[in-house]
């Protein structure tokens, strides 16, 4: 299959690779897919005091469409609020890495990472307010 | 010495056609171009000599008979032909067909068109190394089996099947069931010996012999004679069992490949073999997490098939993207599956997944070998350090212990 330049770009330098400290409790972590589908990807983000997320972080066990839709996602996250993160769509992935239809599940992938990455984040904020509370 | 790029390393789907085939085709394209079936002229005369010199050569790689060579399009053809001419043929006898579940698309495609028809087919499960023994197949056969077809060499991961005592098995539970092995991946590598083997057909291909493509050849023993129904009819060529013009430069193509194939084998076996050994080396040594799907032992001396863990196939093949070899990903195949021969080994899909198939061929240099060594290790190091699971791994936790999500 031919790749469009989009993903070759986004494969070959992929932005934010790497991890962050999953136990901070600015930090989200998303985990979405299964090894045996042959995709699994990691995002996460950093949230600060504003409500912003300030960076964003990814690793991709897949093909180069799911590694370049997780190198997008991460890019695109980066300055947006959470809602703003909540509202990517993965056609909107589509359309930026110009993927053919049988890639198109790297899309979903990438913004069903997106998605658990922030819920990860609220989780942790609301189990913190209960502990505030508590205490 | 400098390595041109792209690599091909990819000799299980076809090889380069060798400069001296394609010399010997090019005069019957032009001034021999005659129809081997005329025979009341000289143009004819000539294409028909050409044929049969070219059926002699092939035979004798496989220690047939010339009378025996059947021509077709291509190794698909001679499975559809074997199998369901077979099948259709002593369809009195029974109706039980045996073959593998590693079998190439060919042969389980045809088996699967037959089970819809009626016949009953038995699907072995070879061993984790992806073989099969006699008693496997002798166990699996009725009073109604017509038909076992086993391919010798694996076109995924390079296994030999002991078809020669499988051959003898079968033969001595029931001489009359005949026994068909595509030896496509085999000709040329390994000694093949039909006699030895007790084979009744043998699907061959040029085009994985260094030939040209689109020319391939069933073997079909006259004594005892062997019969089948043909697929194709028309002008009674090819003893009624394939009809239409015979394709005589492709066929003298063929021939000369054949002669090659038989002169330069045990040279060239070994040479490969090193190779191969080398790759194995060089990347076991720099990379661990490496697994070899299939017998190391019962193997093609040029094949080699590995599973690089926590990689995915496609993204190393794209990584690879000057080494030209393929993988098990589902990604890769049309069907978004894994490969179903590692499936049929047992190995896991996470595994499948991260496979990559290595064919070793004539034209292969050791500088291609040290070049692809490094540039998979480096692929594979590179990958690593983007995938969670790697991570994970280095991590310790236990990836069987998660709880993926969009497990389909």
């Amino acid at each position: 299959m031919a790749y469009s330049k989009e993903v070759i770009q986004h494969y070959e330098n992929p932005l934010n690779v790497g991890s962050m400290n999953k136990e901070d409790p600015k930090v989200g972590t998303g985990l979405v897919g299964a090894p045996q589908c042959g995709d699994v990807m990691k995002l996460q983000i950093k949230i600060n005091d504003d409500g912003i997320i300030e960076d964003a972080k990814f690793k991709t066990f897949g093909c180069g469409s799911a590694i370049a839709s997780s190198s997008l996602a991460t890019e695109w996250v980066k300055g947006r609020s959470i809602d703003e993160a909540m509202a990517i769509t993965n056609t909107e992935i589509v359309e930026g890495l110009s993927l053919p239809p049988v890639k198109i599940h790297c899309s979903v992938l990438a913004e069903d990472a997106i998605k658990a990455a922030i819920t990860d984040y609220k989780e942790k904020q609301s189990k913190q307010q209960d502990n505030s509370v508590a205490q | 010495m400098t390595v041109n790029i792209p690599v091909f390393m990819d000799n299980h789907s076809t090889t380069q056609a060798d400069p001296r085939v394609v010399d010997a085709m090019i005069p019957y394209f032009t001034e021999k171009f005659g129809n081997a079936a005329s025979r009341n002229h000289a143009f004819g005369w000539e294409a028909e000599a050409a044929v049969d010199h070219a059926r002699e050569q092939i035979a004798d790689v496989i220690g047939g008979s010339g009378r025996e060579i059947v021509f077709t399009s291509g190794a698909t053809e001679s499975d559809n032909l074997a199998i369901r001419g077979a099948a259709e043929f002593y369809k009195q006898r029974g109706n039980h067909i045996i073959t593998v579940q590693t079998e190439h698309k060919a042969v389980l495609d045809t088996c699967k068109k037959l089970e819809r028809e009626g016949y009953d087919v038995t699907y072995l499960n070879p061993a984790k190394d992806g073989l099969v023994t006699p008693e496997d197949v002798v166990g699996a056969m009725t009073d109604q089996t017509i038909l076992v077809t086993i391919m010798l060499a694996n076109n995924e991961i390079g296994v030999v099947q002991p078809i020669e005592a499988i051959g003898h098995a079968i033969k001595k539970r029931n001489p009359k069931v005949i026994f068909h092995s595509d030896i496509v991946q085999a000709v040329g590598k390994i000694p093949v010996d039909v006699e030895k083997m007790r084979l009744d057909m043998a699907s061959l291909s040029a085009h994985k012999m260094y030939g040209p493509k689109g020319i391939g050849a069933l073997w079909v023993r006259r004594r005892p004679r062997v019969r089948i129904a043909p697929m194709i009819h028309g002008g009674g060529h090819e003893r009624g069992m394939r009809s239409g013009t015979l394709n005589v430069p492709l066929i003298v193509g063929f021939g000369v490949a054949a002669m090659l194939a038989k002169t330069d084998m045990k040279e060239e076996a070994e040479r490969m073999k090193a190779l191969r050994d080398r790759l194995y080396d060089k990347i076991t040594s720099e990379l661990d997490e490496v697994y070899v799907n299939g017998s190391m032992e019962h193997r093609l001396p040029g094949s080699l098939n590995i599973s690089f863990a926590f990689v995915e196939g496609e993204s190393l093949l794209m990584a690879m993207k000057d080494i030209a070899v393929s993988s098990g990903s589902a990604c890769t195949s049309a069907s978004l599956e894994p490969s179903y021969v590692l499936r049929a080994l047992g190995i896991g899909e996470e595994l499948a997944h991260t496979s990559i198939r290595y064919g070793i061929g004539r034209f292969n240099t050791v500088e291609e070998i040290d070049y692809t060594a490094d540039v998979t290790v480096r692929s594979v190091r590179w990958l690593r350090e983007l995938s969670p699971l790697w991570e994970m791994h280095k991590e310790g936790v236990d990836l069987t212990k998660i709880e993926w999500t969009n497990t389909h």
